[in-house]
């Protein structure tokens, strides 16, 4: 984003935060959202487009200009109506989503440096209309449509894909199961994005609004071992979405990878978020403790466990990454608040070996720097270590951040499903279809790990196919 | 808060049918009304329980299962915090969580003759393979071991699907004076038929179960007991190296080749987390007195 200060633009309202020394210690929500007036004051800024740009660049249709609009007339009411036209879970997407690369991006008046804070708008909007839900809200139509019982839809895991699914066709009158392996349904929301960016409060009240609608969530139910999608259909439903999300951790194969102290993000922040271990011992769930951490990566996960280790009373976080600051692919803004409250950035390196005492605890990592040759054709440049040129770092904790791969456990059990070469399911990117007749799929576990409002859009799209099919 | 699911649980309640206790204070057997799992439960399978909203998520072993009753058998060991807990529910009581099954089940074909070593609590989980392989047409000898005649699970149980039940015990209270492993090896000295030995027990059992087996080159698994929260992929807190690769017990195990298993960094793994387990079962204890 180009910066041309000179601009007659009004800048950006700027939202209040938590001070990054006080927030570095608890797990209360970072970012505390606007009030009524900054709200108004930001929604008047918005120049109204005749060809407004905005809602190409959402992924799920956001009517941006008419909300905006809505909100700076004071119109509340409407503005959330007219997002959950598309949205169903405005609170968390105003939350989470990259609006940077999307809405944001190209909103006219970005080249000014000052977009229309629409994500904030959302977040809002979201947050401040939500007294109670109904049909209404979910269609916007303000017809009712009943629940017929007949007409069943199974969802395996409950991450935003499958909400968003269950949300658009309870909304038009089919019943929808929600299966999830773990004990509570959220997926990702859940187990993975930590309360100070996304309270778990959002999470449930976005899973009331669906119960409200006759979903059911059916928990420690695991596609494939508990629940084949045969037996579903058995069991008459009509249609089968699967959006199990990309939720095995990788690691990098290096000597003393396993010893103690070294864990995958998901394991750490599940144990903490999931499991609730930043309350231990009133939770049984314990976390590794560690005084100087190591978290290897440069996305949104290794902030998110770089912030959590803090919280939980590290001495010191170093998050290492093997390019340099401007490739991450963490949000600008999750690495800012990193870096305001203490988390160190360690560039152009990477782990080579990890070492312990008898006892197998994890004492150091040895690293290995690295310089960055220009771009090839995939347009990214490539890290390659400098021969020889080694450093220490000590650590009692690592956290390897380096990315997910596709869960095997539905998709080993179901060979008739065709998966691509690395091993996540094919499924038709407009529709949703697999090569299973009426069995759909999206999220990460079509994409690979990507964002919630793309899985979002995925489940949004196999839904409209989904009704189309059902009422053909 | 969490959001909740509906708890309506994998198909039932969970409710607690029957329990039995073994070795008072130790070692209990519930009879747990599940009948989703049941109905898909295979011998090798082991489900996740959490008791409270504020437990952790531990693995058990289904030891047995009753797809018509619609019930599933566990067998525990109180070993700390969770499974003291456990210990304090009788019939009628639920689990609050119940997931299963989960893990690879043992692979069983008619082949001949099967050995099944069991030691301490891992007899009950060897149970219900030896069970497997009964159903499958093979002999099964099995070979137990306990510290003392009391403390031997299942031998009447065993006694009905196995050819031969062959005991040790440390004190010599029953059968062969010493370890369980050394049975097993004048077993397969005497009958070269063995087509396949499996074991389930402590680390340190199952080691020298492969060192045993080695050089008579029978095929032999063991069952791993690796750390695990969610038991299905997601966390990477089991792995175990096997073969010098890593992998995920709960997806790729819990059962593996013997003797490519690394046990010692098993063993050192399951010490991951001593210090907080005795800070829990310290509190558990304070809040039962009091
Ligand atoms: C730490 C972290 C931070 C992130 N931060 C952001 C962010 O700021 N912004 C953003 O846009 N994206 C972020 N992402 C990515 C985003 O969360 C995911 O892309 C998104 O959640 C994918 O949604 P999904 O519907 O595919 O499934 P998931 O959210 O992955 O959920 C899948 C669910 O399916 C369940 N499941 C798995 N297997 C089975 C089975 N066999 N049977 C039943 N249930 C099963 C799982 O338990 C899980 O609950 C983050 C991811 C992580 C891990
Ligand atoms: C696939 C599998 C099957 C198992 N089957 C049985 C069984 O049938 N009967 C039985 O008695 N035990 C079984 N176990 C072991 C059982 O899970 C642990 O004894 C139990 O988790 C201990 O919990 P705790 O809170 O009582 O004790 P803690 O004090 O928490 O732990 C005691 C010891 O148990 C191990 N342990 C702790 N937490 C876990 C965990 N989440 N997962 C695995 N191990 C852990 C550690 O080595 C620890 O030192 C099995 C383990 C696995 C992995
Ligand atoms: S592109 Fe920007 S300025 Fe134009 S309507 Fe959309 S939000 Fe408003
Ligand atoms: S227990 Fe989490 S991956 Fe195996």
């Amino acid at each position: 984003m180009k910066k041309k200060g000179k601009s007659k633009v009004r800048p950006r309202t700027p939202m209040s935060m938590l001070d990054p020394k006080e927030r570095a210690k608890m797990f209360s929500e970072v970012a505390l959202g606007y009030n009524l007036k900054e709200a108004i004051a930001e929604a008047r800024r918005c120049l109204q487009c005749k060809k407004p740009s905005c809602i190409k660049g959402c992924p799920v249709d956001v009517d941006c200009k008419s909300f905006i609009r809505m909100v700076a007339e004071n119109d509340l009411h409407g503005a959330f109506t007219k997002i959950k036209e598309t949205n169903s879970l405005p609170a968390i997407c105003g939350r989470v989503c990259p609006q940077e690369n999307q809405c944001e991006m190209v909103c006219k008046l970005c080249p000014t440096g000052h977009p229309i804070a629409i994500g904030r708008l959302e977040r809002f909007v979201a947050d401040n209309y939500y007294a109670s839900t109904s049909c209404e809200e979910e269609t916007g139509s303000g017809v009712c449509i009943p629940i017929d019982e007949n007409l069943k839809v199974a969802a395996i895991g409950s991450g935003p894909s499958s909400l968003t699914l269950a949300g658009f066709l309870a909304a038009r009158g089919v019943k929808v199961s929600v299966f999830e392996a773990l004990h509570a349904p959220g997926g990702v929301l859940v187990y993975g994005i930590p309360e100070f960016r996304l309270p778990k409060s959002v999470v449930q009240r976005e899973i009331e609004s669906l119960k409200n609608l006759q979903v059911d969530f059916l928990c420690n139910y695991v596609g494939g071992m508990t629940v084949s999608i045969d037996d579903l259909f058995h069991q008459g439903y009509k249609a089968v979405f699967i959006g199990v999300g990309a939720g095995l951790p990788k690691f990098m194969n290096l000597p003393g990878e396993n010893l103690i102290g070294i864990y995958s993000a998901n394991e750490y922040l599940t144990r903490v978020n999931l499991m609730h271990g930043y309350r231990f011992p009133e939770y049984d769930t314990p976390v590794p403790p560690g005084k100087n951490v190591v978290v290897i990566g440069g996305g949104n996960v290794a902030m998110d466990a770089a912030r959590t280790a803090l919280r939980l009373g590290a001495g010191n976080v170093k998050v290492v990454y093997r390019r340099t600051k401007g490739e991450m692919p963490a949000r600008l803004e999750e690495l800012e608040h990193a870096l305001e409250e203490g988390v160190e950035l360690e560039i152009l390196c990477t782990p080579v070996s990890f070492h312990g005492d008898e006892q197998g605890v994890l004492q150091k990592v040895v690293m290995q720097r690295m310089e960055l040759l220009e771009a090839d054709e995939s347009g990214r440049k490539k890290p390659v270590p400098l021969e020889g040129d080694f450093f220490e770092l000590e650590a009692d904790l690592v956290i390897m951040a380096v990315g997910t791969g596709s869960n095997m456990v539905l998709t080993q059990t179901t060979p008739e499903l065709k998966l691509n070469k690395r091993g996540y399911i094919l499924a038709d990117a407009q529709s949703g279809e697999t090569s299973m007749d009426m069995v759909f799929a999206g999220g990460d576990i079509v994409t690979g790990a990507a964002t919630v409002v793309e899985a979002m859009g995925a489940g949004r799209r196999a839904a409209k196919e989904i009704l189309r099919r059902l009422k053909a | 808060m969490l959001p909740a699911g509906d708890k309506s649980g994998a198909g039932g309640m969970n409710k607690i049918v029957k329990k039995r206790v073994l070795i008072p204070d130790r070692v209990s057997e519930m009879t747990i009304e599940a009948p989703l799992i049941a109905s898909k439960a295979k011998p090798g399978n082991f489900a996740v329980l959490r008791l409270t909203e504020k437990g952790e998520r531990i693995p058990l072993t289904i030891a047995d299962a009753d797809p018509e009753l619609g019930h599933i058998l566990i067998v525990y060991l109180v070993m700390g915090k969770t499974t003291a807990f456990l210990d304090t529910l009788g019939e009628g009581d639920s689990i609050l969580d119940l997931c299963g099954p989960l893990g690879r089940p043992t692979r069983i074909k008619k082949q001949g003759t099967v050995v099944c070593v069991g030691g301490g609590t891992g007899i009950a989980a060897m149970h219900h393979i030896a069970k497997g392989n009964f159903k499958a047409g093979n002999k099964v000898v099995s070979v137990i071991g306990a510290r003392s005649k009391d403390l031997l699970l299942f031998k009447p149980e065993l006694e009905k699907i196995s050819h031969s039940v062959l005991v040790s015990t440390d004190d010599g209270s029953l059968g062969h004076k010493g370890m369980v492993t050394e049975v097993l090896e004048k077993y397969l000295q005497n009958d070269p038929e063995v087509r396949e030995v499996i074991g389930v027990g402590p680390v340190p059992m199952m080691r020298a179960v492969a060192r045993v087996t080695e050089p008579f080159g029978v095929r032999t698994l063991v069952s791993l007991n690796s750390i695990m929260v969610d038991g299905m992929g997601m966390c990477g807190s089991c792995r175990v190296t096997v073969d010098g690769k890593n992998l995920f017990a709960c997806v790729e195990g819990p059962e593996f080749e013997a003797s490519k298993v690394d046990f010692d960094e098993l063993m050192m793994r399951l010490n991951a987390f001593k210090a907080q387990e005795q800070i829990s079962m310290e509190l558990f204890k304070q809040r039962k007195q009091s």
